[in-house]
């Protein structure tokens, strides 16, 4: 599929399939090294967004859908992960304003603002035990695919497949941001769930484009 | 698991509603979306003072909402931070024309709610403050951590800023009378058990009936270790160290000491562990000139308390003597 607006509307639908899918999952990692909301959350927050995505007009672009997800987000998830998310999803639709299709080179903005935006509201690092574990990887498999001319659909299988792997790849990290941090090692063997949670959506992102 | 509730779903406006109900002489709230204000607010010309946070700790903070203490409380989802849009709404309803400090506990959900409605109220024109309470000082490295927590020392600051901005300090005195409350304060607790969640529908964590957690923060969530249970005093021992240990506490100073019940810790459990630890601060040299003791900022149904310190000078001691009127906190009024 085109990555358009109807792209973006599907990727959301199907994050929103994924998020109610994976509710107990999230909320069962969370509560191994948080607080064990980060599954509820998520779940409600694109159940607000699955509502919401009816009210925009028919011919909205993808930085119109990632806007109304963006501002849905804030409002109705909570917690650390609705600020986080909806700042991503707010830089993520400026990254790509005015274009009615994406090729590979605005998916790396998209992902590259959305990352950007979590770094700067977070603050957290690569290495941290966090949601940017799952981001960067996503973003540098995605650079790296365009730069080998992959079509824009498998630069984001790209980036969902390196989101995968970081989010395995933050098990045997001691978390030094957010709830966890105060863990210590008692964090090692676990994984993130805001981690988790990004490579469900970025998942969610490249099934829309296959 | 057994809860005195409805529906998961409605324990927070149901809770509200009532809470409401019951205190309708001091607190109004709004429910879309839901916050609670002092029945008189806006107070014109006074700083408001708002603070919120995940429900599951009352009566923090909705219990301290009225005369002298806060204008606002903002209660999320149990323990989940409340999102930007009831924050703004409560600041902009209570907001005197004088400014609103947020008064917020150091978790990073809360963090970065406040922070971003604070961003939305300035884009409209109102002064908004922001004291972050960490009082917490189980967590050692703040460096490699979220830093330190905003636990039950953030009663104190409420108290003692309120009756700041009650007398009608300005803006900014107000916020330098709580930051200084936070400086001075030191806090540590113990879970005995662990709580549930009710849409969770099960404990928040693990923990054997013969162990016991030091150093958590309100949720239960740790800090230090966890140990097999001992007699009171020993617990007592093992928090009031690190807290007298830390700034910027010595001998001759006057002090104030909180004793929390984490919600489900008796009374007279809880006076045991007073007992103890005013030995041990008299034992130091300091004298203890004001107390306080019960369930104030709780975790559910969690037994367990914790300990707070707070160093006092005469203008603390005046402004935590000062009236207030609220649900949870009553005198001189």
């Amino acid at each position: 599929m085109a990555l358009n607006g109807d792209w973006a509307r599907a990727w959301m639908t199907g994050a929103h399939e994924s998020m109610t899918a994976h509710r107990s999952q999230l909320i069962s990692l969370d509560r191994d090294i948080g607080d064990g909301d980060h599954g509820e959350n998520m779940s409600r927050g694109f159940d607000a967004v699955a509502a919401k995505l009816g009210d925009l007009p028919a011919d909205a672009n993808p930085a119109d859908v990632l806007k109304l997800v963006a501002t849905t987000l804030i409002s109705t998830v909570g917690g650390a992960a609705g600020p986080l998310y909806g700042t991503a999803f707010l830089k993520a639709s400026g990254a790509v304003a005015g274009q009615d299709e994406l090729d590979g080179g605005a998916v790396v903005a998209l992902l590259t603002a959305a990352r950007d935006g979590i770094v700067l509201r977070g603050k957290a690092e690569p290495g941290d035990k966090t949601m940017i574990d799952a981001w960067t990887p996503a973003v540098d498999a995605a650079d790296a695919a365009v730069s080998e001319g992959a079509d824009p659909s498998a630069v984001l299988e790209a980036a969902a497949s390196a989101a995968e792997a970081g989010a395995e790849s933050t098990e045997p990290l001691v978390a030094h941001k957010g709830r966890a941090s105060y863990l210590g090692d008692r964090a090692i063997g676990h994984r993130d769930p805001g981690a988790q949670s990004t490579a469900y959506l970025l998942r969610a992102a490249a099934e829309a484009a296959a | 698991m057994k809860k005195l509730i409805n529906d998961p779903k409605d324990v927070v406006p149901e809770s509200v509603t009532g809470f409401v109900a019951a205190h309708g002489d001091l607190v109004r709230a709004e429910f879309d979306p839901i916050f609670i204000v002092r029945a008189d607010a806006p107070v014109a010309g006074k700083v408001a003072i708002v603070s919120g946070g995940g429900s599951g700790h009352e009566p923090l903070h909705a219990g301290f909402v009225g005369y002298g203490m806060l204008d606002g409380a903002v209660p999320g989802p149990v323990f989940t931070s409340p999102t930007p849009d009831p924050i703004l709404a409560a600041t902009k309803a209570v907001d005197g024309g004088a400014g609103v400090l947020h008064i917020v506990k150091n978790y990073t959900g809360d963090v970065l709610n406040f922070e971003t409605a604070a961003d939305l109220a300035a884009a409209e024109g109102i002064e908004v403050r922001s004291v972050i309470t960490d009082d917490d000082v189980a967590v050692k490295d703040s460096l490699y951590t979220a830093g330190r927590r905003g636990v039950a020392g953030t009663v104190l600051v409420e108290k003692i800023a309120g009756a700041a901005a009650q007398r009608g300090d300005d803006l900014d005195a107000v916020t330098a009378v709580a930051t200084k409350v936070n400086a001075q304060v030191r806090t540590m607790g113990v879970a005995l058990t662990a709580c549930t969640v009710p849409h969770a529908g099960e404990p928040s964590f693990d923990i054997a009936d013969d162990e016991i957690e030091i150093g958590i923060g309100i949720h239960g969530e740790p800090g230090r270790e966890r140990i097999k249970l001992e007699p009171a005093d020993s617990i007592v021992d093992r928090i009031i160290e690190p807290i007298l240990d830390d700034l910027p506490f010595k001998s001759g100073d006057d002090v104030l000491l909180l004793i929390n019940g984490m919600g489900g810790t008796p009374l007279i459990e809880l006076y045991i562990a007073y007992k103890h630890a005013a030995e041990v601060i008299e034992e130091r040299g300091m004298h203890i000139t004001r107390s306080l003791v019960g369930n104030f900022t709780t975790s559910l149904e969690m037994q367990g308390f914790s300990l707070s310190v707070l160093k006092l000078d005469d203008e603390l001691t005046e402004l935590w003597d000062a009236p207030v009127q609220t649900a949870a906190l009553r005198w001189g009024r």
